[in-house]
């Protein structure tokens, strides 16, 4: 037969004239997509009748919006990135890479001094900008210090990450008293410094942490040894109803309720792990799912002993050790036995420390395990497990212990989320937390501990981060909540990173044991597990 | 090792009776053999025959149906494998395996394998986990030991320089290398090797009798071996098992077997025309007296309705649906039985070609004057 190419293929269509083609198709398809969902709306009127409201205009936009950005991509985006990979004739070299360019000396001292101009007049600019114009003049500050700070780390990036590991502890450790120096300076007096660490150290700091440190705990039976847990945070309830119940039933401290809280989720773990050893892959995510309902369902309906959903309240908090407590009205009030100005931070910052360690326990055990027979036993049994039986391993125990060592984590972390919230409730217990707690170790790459806790702090940081972002009421005005859009802009940031770095942030695996040196096993030959 | 020249008569695997049905089909059918202490023996058949379900019942992937497999460790123990749980024929038995499908840990280094593989000792040696996690040197101890049994074996296995490299990144021929080396290091009596030469070239091929030729002259471990490159088995092996459709259709020592006429018949799996040929080129005057005949091409399922295809039971029945025997008709070896023991009675020829069905898709040229044999037995 003989070859006939049609003579429309010779011809090359130009950026340009792809570009309008790609951007009418991106508009159908959005068209399509979008008609029902923006361009009608069902509102109720006057009388509580259900109306349809029509938003044509708004409709026109995005449709608008999304063949621009195609347009723009296909014209100039893609021929911009095909130029990146071109050497250049006369010197031989690539294109500087984008970053280089990026980050410039000049811009950086372009972003210091906007920075030091605009916290110069930090008290004055509602004043001299009006209250509109000062929000975005803010929004501009708090861009220009993300830029100077993603400079820096960029020009010391491979000191960074060399030493990713001490840095990131050091950090972690100093972030409370960076925050409480930081805004006493800010506010003029230590008293305002530490009123104002209570959001950065509590809902930045303890929050990130306590995802961190589950994620760490499903990381071992997810990441290392390979079985799909969806039903989690049932462990996470163990641990929080085990020191809620028989700390306020009993009175018992928190530490000694908190090895006995591990003890508890690591029984139960095991308990889950007996009838689901035969299960593999989409079967045991399905059983522990319902693992983690049945619990949650048991919580709300064992009223005599968990309270329904009304939940524990008044659960103690925390001592120092017995030392000092964070009770105003006790003799030994840490500001009682310091002397110093009553305030709540202390005992925020005092959970904060205490997380840490927790999650510092977590990974110096995690990386002890691993290097460890029983660690690698776990990796083994995710590569291959009928190979682990042919060497004499029982996968039983092996499996048990898995399930037993990531539910003590678990336990752990949720002994520490009572004491923190003073209350508990089943609410706090349902199947997003586990999907979430699951999104961390998969974004973060299963098995690496750095890049599960980058994965937390982008993913728990961020939404925090979205709530913030008041000045986009100015933009849509005053009915517009930010709020409502930070899991929007959430999920599509997860998309992209997944399609960025399919197997997470760190998709390789550190060998637990080397004769020459030790290098890096990347992700394409390790396995992710069959349940 | 001291005791690396064991007595040639000491049974280190007997397996008695052995029978391993799936549903209504008959895997494994009452076999016996033995494999014995400091000997290679080998375990060969057509495809099909049974071999890896064999294996998979010494080394406790499947509970057989019926018999038993009697292990007698140096030390005087003896284990009935066919009781003991899938992971303790490794650890207690020191029974160690590798797979036709390579399994390895493909994304753990090397030196990693071999040290998941000496995962019972170290847990002891741990305290299970406990003492280890607190840095007793017991195990640190226990640690450098076990790194150093694995450098040894990377060394024998030719492995050593790429100790640190992912196991799923070696080239095929490594990886069979790596996977003997790694059921070394559980520290076994006998070794079942799963077509080890399977997909390597001639070299490699060398490489490999060499390895396990150290291995049985150097560590005392017995070794239980399926393979089909000839080459290799006729080489090393001290014992010669053959199988075919599940059953033994020959045991001996290699030139014995393979000078058997019914394996060659089976073994070589050869067109029933073929087989004279072979013969002839193996040499065995009495067999070439004995086939002045040409074989019959009527085996296989579905000529029940023929009277060639011997007795009705013995077809492959799908109709009936659920009892699915294997055809014995279907066995060369069976052919070759047959024909010995007509050997006397030399029936019509006339008669055996005429009643073939005309049905039979692939009818074979028939020379005149060559007869069936199994015409005889009606």
């Amino acid at each position: 037969m003989a070859v006939t190419a049609s003579p429309e293929r010779d011809i090359v269509a130009t950026p340009m004239q792809r570009a309008t083609r790609e951007a009418l198709y991106a508009g159908a398809i959005a068209l399509g997509l979008f008609v029902l969902f923006i361009g009608l709306k069902t509102d109720q009127n006057i009388s509580n009748e259900l109306i349809l409201v029509q938003r044509w205009g708004l409709l026109a936009i995005v449709v608008v919006l999304t063949m621009a950005g195609r347009f723009l991509y296909v014209a100039y985006g893609q021929p911009f990135l095909a130029n990146q990979k071109i050497v250049d004739v006369a010197t031989g070299l690539l294109p500087e890479s984008m970053a280089t360019r990026f980050f410039r000396l000049p811009y950086f001292l372009a972003a210091i001094i906007t920075v030091a101009v605009l916290v110069f007049l930090a008290g004055s600019l509602d004043g001299l900008l009006g209250p509109g114009l000062a929000g975005y003049a803010r929004f501009l500050r708090a861009l220009a210090i993300i830029y100077a700070l993603a400079s820096v780390m960029f020009y010391f990036r491979t000191f960074i990450h060399a030493h990713f590991s001490a840095l990131g502890i050091t950090a972690l450790a100093l972030y409370p008293v960076i925050v409480v120096l930081v805004l006493a300076l800010y506010g003029g007096s230590v008293a305002a410094g530490f009123q104002g660490s209570l959001k950065w150290v509590d809902n930045f700091g303890i929050q990130i942490l306590i995802y961190v440190m589950l994620a760490w705990g499903l990381n071992i039976v997810v990441g290392l040894a390979g079985l799909l847990d969806l039903g989690y945070v049932a462990f996470y309830a163990v641990g929080a109803y085990a020191y809620a119940l028989l700390g306020t039933q009993y009175g018992l401290s928190f530490w000694i309720l908190l090895p006995a809280a591990g003890a508890m989720a690591a029984f139960w773990g095991v308990l889950l792990g007996f009838p689901v050893l035969r299960l593999r892959g989409d079967y045991l995510a399905i059983v522990t799912l319902a693992f983690g309902e049945i619990i949650r369902l048991v919580l709300i309906n064992w009223r005599e002993v968990t309270n329904g959903s009304a939940g524990i309240s008044g659960i103690p908090k925390v001592t120092f050790f017995g030392l000092m407590t964070f009770n105003v009205s006790d003799p030994n009030y840490i500001a009682k036995v310091f002397d110093i100005a009553t305030s709540s931070a202390y005992y925020k910052i005092f959970l904060y420390y205490l997380i840490l360690g927790l999650c510092l326990l977590t990974a110096f055990v995690t990386i002890r395990l691993r290097r460890m027979p029983v660690g690698r036993a776990w990796e083994a049994l995710r590569e291959d497990e009928i190979a682990c039986r042919s060497l004499g391993i029982n996968t039983t125990t092996t499996k048990l212990t898995a399930f037993a060592t990531g539910a003590m984590f678990g336990g752990f972390a949720g002994s520490f989320f009572a004491a923190r919230q003073g209350f508990v409730s089943p609410e706090s217990f349902i199947f997003l937390e586990s999907a979430i707690i699951l999104a961390i170790v998969v974004l973060g790459g299963m098995g690496s501990l750095v890049g599960i806790a980058v994965a937390a702090m982008v993913m728990i940081g961020g939404t925090e981060v979205l709530r913030e972002l008041d000045f986009l009421k100015q933009v849509f005005g005053p009915d517009f909540t930010p709020e409502l859009y930070r899991m929007l802009l959430f999920g599509m940031a997860m998309v992209i990173v997944m399609l960025w770095k399919p197997r997470g942030f760190v998709g390789s695996r550190e060998p637990t044991a080397f004769l020459k040196e030790s290098r890096a096993v990347s992700g394409s030959f390790t396995k992710e597990g069959h349940g | 090792m001291s005791d690396a020249s064991p007595s040639m008569n000491d049974a280190i695997l007997q397996v008695e009776h052995l029978s391993m049905k799936f549903g209504g089909l008959v895997a494994i059918g009452d076999l016996s053999f033995q494999a014995r202490r400091g000997e290679i023996t080998a375990l060969i058949g057509p495809n099909g025959a049974g071999k890896t379900t064999v294996f998979n019942c010494i080394t406790g992937f499947y509970k057989p149906s019926e018999g038993m497999i009697t292990l007698s460790r140096r030390d005087g123990s003896s284990f009935l494998l066919e009781r003991l749980p899938n992971h303790e024929i490794p650890a207690r038995a020191k029974v160690a395996r590798t797979f036709q499908n390579i399994r390895l840990f493909s994304g753990m280094t090397l030196l990693e394998n071999l040290l998941v593989a000496q995962h019972n000792k170290l847990m002891k040696a741990s305290g299970y986990t406990v003492l280890g996690l607190f840095g007793f040197s017991g195990y640190r101890m226990a640690s450098a030991e076990s790194i150093d049994l694995a450098r040894h074996w990377l060394e024998k296995a030719d492995l050593v320089d790429r100790a640190d490299d992912p196991a799923g990144d070696l080239p095929y021929g490594a990886q069979r290398r790596l996977e003997i080396a790694r059921a070394m290091c559980t520290g076994p009596e006998l070794l079942c090797l799963d077509e080890p030469a399977a997909g390597l070239n001639p070299k490699e091929s060398m490489a490999l009798n060499a390895l396990l030729m150290d291995i049985k002259d150097n560590t005392g471990t017995s070794i239980l071996l399926i393979e089909h490159d000839m080459a290799v088995v006729m080489q090393i092996s001290d014992h010669v098992v053959v199988l075919e459709y599940g059953r033994k259709i020959s045991d001996g020592s290699p030139h014995a077997v393979r000078t058997d006429p019914r394996v060659i018949a089976a073994y070589l799996g050869v067109e029933d025309e073929d087989v004279e040929t072979v013969l002839t080129e193996v040499g065995d005057e009495d067999v070439i007296e004995q086939l002045d005949t040409g074989p019959d091409s009527a085996h296989g399922p579905g000529t029940s309705s023929s009277f060639l295809a011997g007795p009705v039971t013995d077809t492959v029945g799908h109709s009936e649906g659920e009892r699915v025997t294997v055809s014995k008709a279907a066995s060369k070896a069976g052919q070759v039985d047959a024909r010995s023991s007509a050997a006397a009675s030399k029936p019509s020829a006339a008669k055996s070609s005429a009643a073939k069905p005309a049905t039979k898709a692939p009818v074979k040229p028939k020379t005149p004057g060559v007869s069936n044999r199994r015409g005889g037995r009606k």
